[in-house]
């Protein structure tokens, strides 16, 4: 059996990043387990601008931004095995992998990063009526057709769902000479970034119809149209408001959901609203030295969020083979209050001598509203914000001075008010 | 004076902004949560202007495209027509990380640079 003090499943913007900081903190003993063929994760095929301004200060496409980390894997040596699939996670951190190369491969780790990333929301989880032809697809691999194999999947495309990918997808196939009819989502809000639907959509005139989606698939050997309606507040279709739409293609752009079938295996407690590993502030799991980041923790918004929560992964690992952890734990948990689906991380180490930042999503639009930040049933902070959207990743920051005076019975609540 | 209400899309945030004109000229840019923001609203008055990102044609390499990308935003209305002139254009592998594929195109200043290796 080989042996690596750290094990890092995932070389995408997570793992490499997670790989690097775990490095920088003195940790020599890594390897990166890649299933594709390259190191880079999703933004290989990611070739829009937008990757890097937060992290980088410049806007870069997504094989550069990854490039920058490839390059760093390379030079700092970080060992990685790519066409690497990893099968299973023993509780006891023995993580199993197959490749064509090494045949079935077993390592014991001292500590495992996961990073494996989501996946997209299939057709089948949407439970459209009609038939199967084809030219019904998810737009990331339509975008994979696109970008990297330099195929047109279409040339009358209708999108349903308005995440980014879909509204990406909708410029692209424009640019590219498709006729994109429209992009039908069923929320009465988009998922995406503002700057998406602004720079994808309106500036090309690409109708989005919110509050609608598609009902039936028309066409046997080929797609030859879609059925479409409104529907009501309970997400329900409103009779009488169909309406065939002619087209070749049906990009499905509904979500992307975290790949956590080892994570699941390995007996790690669950957050059911990201269906990723409940973590505390190092982004560690329930099992001491098990660490997750990127979107196989919960989908981000922007890549230079995944940077830098996979370091603090990393750092939390190399400080945990290291023995540098702090020393019995006291956690509390942080709870969502009026308008928070989630926190990441869910619990806090109240013995942490940092500031800890909390990520959390938005259930629905506020404009004009605050985010309250309570500790002990006391006012920590309250951020007036101009506008909070469920598309967008927001944070609020605990300070370690506050931190020091919880204990354990207390309570972290973070919550959206009105001004 | 007028308002125009625009989204700024320099940066992944969209902040709110709010430009007040009087007549052409612009007297304030409001909203904006850094500089980059007060730039794009009043780029976005006098001539909008957008990155161009898509693919070139490559033969010989790992993937038949390369992703390339205009070194510097091009007018808005020239987005479609650059994309014929990109389309007309193959290139031979090996393609490298900000080679430039094609120079100065349209006139525009931007030139076209390849984003990845193949």
């Amino acid at each position: 059996m080989l042996k690596f003090d750290l094990v890092v499943v995932g070389g995408g913007p997570a793992g490499m990043a997670a790989a690097l900081r775990a490095r920088d903190c003195g940790i020599k003993d890594i390897i990166i387990l890649e299933r594709a063929e390259t190191l880079g994760g999703i933004l290989e095929q990611c070739i829009h601008t937008g990757f890097g301004l937060h992290y980088f200060g410049e806007e870069l496409s997504g094989p550069e931004y990854a490039a920058r980390f490839i390059e760093l894997v390379e030079e700092q040596k970080i060992e990685y095995k790519t066409d690497t699939m990893v099968t299973d996670i023993s509780e006891d951190k023995i993580v199993t992998a197959v490749n064509k190369e090494d045949g079935l491969l077993k390592i014991q780790a001292k500590a495992v990063i996961l990073a494996m990333g989501c996946r997209e929301r299939p057709r089948g989880a949407l439970s459209i009526a009609g038939t199967r032809g084809s030219g019904i697809m998810t737009a990331g691999t339509a975008q994979k057709y696109v970008n990297m194999d330099g195929y047109m999947p279409g040339k009358k495309i209708v999108i349903l769902g308005s995440g980014d990918i879909g509204l990406i997808m909708a410029r692209r196939m424009t640019l590219e000479g498709a006729e994109v009819k429209m992009v039908c989502e069923l929320m009465p809000y988009s998922g995406g970034l503002t700057r998406n639907i602004v720079q994808c959509l309106d500036d090309f005139g690409i109708p989005l119809y919110l509050s609608t989606t598609v009902i039936a698939t028309h066409g046997t050997t080929r797609l030859e149209g879609v059925t479409i309606a409104q529907v009501d507040d309970k997400l329900q279709p409103i009779p009488g408001t169909e309406k065939y739409v002619e087209c070749d293609t049906l990009m499905l752009s509904v979500g992307l959901i975290p790949e956590n079938e080892l994570t699941k295996n390995i007996g790690i407690s669950m957050d059911r609203i990201t269906n990723g590993a409940v973590v505390n502030e190092m982004r560690q799991t329930d099992h001491e030295g098990i660490f997750a980041c990127g979107n196989v923790l919960h989908v981000h918004d922007l890549v230079d969020y995944v940077t830098i929560e996979a370091q603090t992964a990393g750092e939390g690992a190399a400080k945990y083979i290291l023995g540098q952890q702090v020393k019995d734990p006291v956690y509390v948990n942080v709870t969502t209050g009026n308008g928070v689906r989630y926190t990441v991380p869910q619990m806090v180490n109240i013995k942490s001598k940092d500031d800890i930042k909390i990520y959390f999503r938005v259930g629905q639009i506020y404009k004009n509203s605050k985010v309250v930040l309570t500790c002990a049933g006391k006012v920590v902070s309250a951020k007036k914000k101009v506008k909070l959207a469920p598309g967008e990743m927001e944070n609020v920051i605990i300070p370690d001075e506050i931190l020091a005076t919880l204990k354990e019975t207390d309570e972290i609540k973070v919550e959206v008010a009105e001004v | 004076m007028t308002e125009r209400n625009m989204t700024c899309v320099a940066c992944p945030l969209g902040c709110q902004l709010t430009v007040t004109l009087d007549g052409d000229e612009i007297i304030s840019v409001v909203g904006n949560t850094c500089k980059r923001g007060d730039a794009y609203a009043r780029s976005e008055i006098s001539c909008p202007t957008r990155s161009l990102t898509t693919t070139v044609k490559c033969e010989g390499g790992l993937h038949p495209v390369v992703p390339v990308k205009s070194s510097v935003p091009v007018p808005k209305d020239k987005l479609l027509e650059c994309m014929k002139v990109i389309n007309s254009v193959t290139v031979k592998a090996p393609v490298f990380v900000g080679q430039v594929i094609i120079h100065n195109i349209l006139g525009t200043d931007a030139h076209i640079v390849a984003t990845n290796n193949n």
